[in-house]
């Protein structure tokens, strides 16, 4: 595997769907009509929608071409830092399709899906093993989604407690969204600084945790990937304060089956199954982001629940405490089905093995690459490094320009820009899936476009070059944005 | 990016900490972002300003620009009441960075204290800050 992936080759070229409509052009032909034609009241039916004319092959050729313009991790390594963008195995395709799982409806009721009640069942207790919390809901349709579940439960719980705090607490280092779920629950959120070392320091949480201070909002391992080792002592100081600790789960994959976070002090934690638990991410999804909670956050779970009697499973909605439906009937429950599938395939022990391994790629990466790239914290990380572009600078050269270019060299770019604490960052996130080969193979792709900062960074500046868009003008599409047909 | 000694950081016009300028023109300022932030920032492409009438206390957050890379907030250097914005940067917010001083100007305030601007810094002040 010594020639890198990215190559050119024949690409094929595709107009809009409204570019190849036809006036009449259609995919059916309907009988004649027999009976006589009756104009419907104009008022009851307004106008017809206006969608493009075409037949069938315009349409597989549409969306097949487009699905040949697409990169996704079946197709190369997907290093897209705090996304997790791990292999998602086919045996979780295959179980999801079975036709008990695939034809369940919603309101066949209880006593007609068992089996996926079962299955829904069995995997809250899962997950409420695997992260240590005593109990889960599955309905939150994504990460941000469950924030905001967990976050509703946090307030509803001061409000049980018969007084509302205002503040949240929520280090720079946390995921983007945490602020945005806490602002829906009407709580201001007040920034925390990270430490020199890239994680929280109990001191600072001390000067400014008080008792209006609905708790804290903590990603660990945080999005420099960075695990918060003085998780325990911060949550003491919150909890000392009558706050709770809300954990977001999205860099699960590097402490899952090693660190249970409902015994270090976390009181509410969401994971995303589409990261942790390989069940597809991005357009691929949707997403899932169940919420995990001690004993005295059960009461506020949304509804329906699922309850085990005997051997039979219902849903419950008289759930006094609760804070309420959030999502139409149970959540995406095909994922749930994925995500199921992939916890049976690895057990305990190969989940603690992913992590492991996802750490441990990460760390080959980060040590790859020192010296190739800056690494603003030179320290073990978890399953995710942080450099920037601070090598690159004296040749103008950025992090977006170095992002483009691996683009020709067949990788998807890692994240960049973000975490915002460290200046022009670049987040690498290689996963277990990938092989030593594939890790390789990036790492001599980053190395070579370090060499051609220097030695062409004009090629650099231009890049990508093999794609079939190169450098596409992302200002004029933000200033003059085209959003018509 | 710009080097500091590249800067345009003209003598008429007083600086904050958050980069922004402000000029007095008879009773009013005027308040915009200044050279250095436009640069950092890269291409604009949008301005999110109030409305005219709202108050802010001088440090407050009055709005954003977003670029290409982030968004980031913008703060009041001095407190007081928005009597006018830059309407012209809805369809043309490359006017901040063309234009940083003049055309691309953000909002004009009555101040509600004649004294703060007084506190801003000059360009010698400013630039010794960029410089650490």
């Amino acid at each position: 595997m010594s020639q890198q992936p990215g190559t050119s080759g024949l690409i094929f070229n595709e107009p809009q769907l409204w570019d190849k409509s036809r006036k009449g052009r259609c995919a059916m032909s309907l009988p004649k009509l027999d009976v006589e034609r009756v104009e419907l009241d104009k008022t009851l039916t307004g106008d017809p929608p206006d969608l493009p004319q075409l037949f069938e092959l315009d349409v597989v050729r549409h969306y097949t071409r487009l699905s040949q313009w697409n990169f996704g991790v079946d197709s190369g390594m997907y290093p897209l830092g705090s996304c997790t963008m791990k292999y998602n195995p086919k045996t979780n395709e295959v179980q999801a399709a079975r036709q008990g799982f695939a034809s369940a409806h919603p309101l066949s009721g209880d006593e007609f899906s068992q089996g996926a009640l079962e299955l829904m069942f069995n995997l809250e207790q899962y997950l409420a093993q695997i992260t240590g919390f005593d109990a889960v809901t599955l309905q939150p349709a994504a990460g941000a989604h469950g924030e905001l579940a967990g976050m509703l439960m946090i307030h509803a719980y001061h409000a049980k407690n018969g007084k509302q705090r205002s503040k949240i607490l929520i280090p720079d280092t946390a995921h983007g969204t945490n602020p945005a779920s806490a602002t829906l629950c009407g709580y201001e959120s007040i920034n925390i600084k990270s430490g020199p070392d890239g994680i929280l320091e109990p001191g600072t949480i001390a000067a400014v945790m008080d008792e209006d201070t609905a708790g804290i909002m903590v990603t660990n391992p945080n999005t420099v990937g960075f695990f918060e080792s003085n998780i325990k002592k911060i949550a003491e100081i919150v909890h000392s304060k009558g706050g709770l600790v809300y954990g977001d789960g999205a860099n699960m994959n590097a402490i899952m089956g090693i660190v249970k976070p409902g015994e270090i002090g976390i009181d509410v934690l969401h994971l995303n199954l589409h990261k942790t638990f390989s069940t597809p991410h991005g357009g691929g999804g949707p997403g899932s982001g169940p919420v995990a909670v001690v004993k005295a956050l059960e009461p506020f779970l949304p509804i329906p629940r699922i309850k085990k009697e005997l051997d039979t499973y219902k849903f419950i909605t008289d759930c006094q405490d609760t804070i309420g439906r959030i999502h139409t009937y149970y959540g995406h429950f095909g994922i749930m089905v994925r995500a199921y599938s992939y916890i049976l395939s690895m057990g305990a022990k190969g989940l603690e093995d992913a992590s492991k391994l996802a750490v441990l790629n990460a760390n080959y990466v980060k040590e790859s690459l020192k010296g190739t790239l800056n690494l603003p914290y030179d320290k073990p990380c978890m399953h995710e490094c942080v450099f920037n572009d601070k090598f690159q600078n004296k040749y103008h050269i950025t992090t977006m320009d170095m992002a483009k270019r691996l683009l020709d060299y067949g990788f998807h770019p890692p994240t960049v820009y973000f975490p915002l604490v460290v200046d022009g960052a670049f987040m690498v996130e290689p996963t277990e899936t990938e092989s030593k080969e594939y890790i390789d193979q990036f790492i001599h792709a980053v190395k070579a476009i370090a060499k051609e900062a220097k030695t062409n960074p004009e090629k650099l500046k231009k890049a990508p070059h093999l794609t079939k868009v190169t450098r596409l003008d992302e200002v004029s599409a933000a200033r003059k944005p085209c959003l018509c047909g | 990016m710009k080097e500091i000694d590249d800067l345009n950081l003209p003598d008429n016009v007083k600086y904050s900490k958050d980069h922004e300028w402000a000029k007095q023109e008879g009773a009013i300022v005027s308040i915009g972002i200044n050279d250095y932030a436009q640069d950092q920032l890269g291409e604009i492409v949008f301005v999110e300003l109030p409305e005219v009438g709202d108050t802010f206390e001088e440090g407050d957050e009055f709005g954003s620009v977003e670029s290409v890379k982030a968004v980031s907030e913008i703060y009041l250097p001095i407190g007081g009441e928005i009597v006018e914005i830059n309407d012209a940067l809805e369809d043309a917010p490359e006017l901040v960075n063309d234009s940083c001083y003049d055309k691309g100007w953000l909002v004009k305030v009555k101040p509600e204290d004649d004294s703060q601007i007084g506190d801003l810094m000059n360009k010698a002040a400013y630039l010794a800050m960029l410089k650490g």
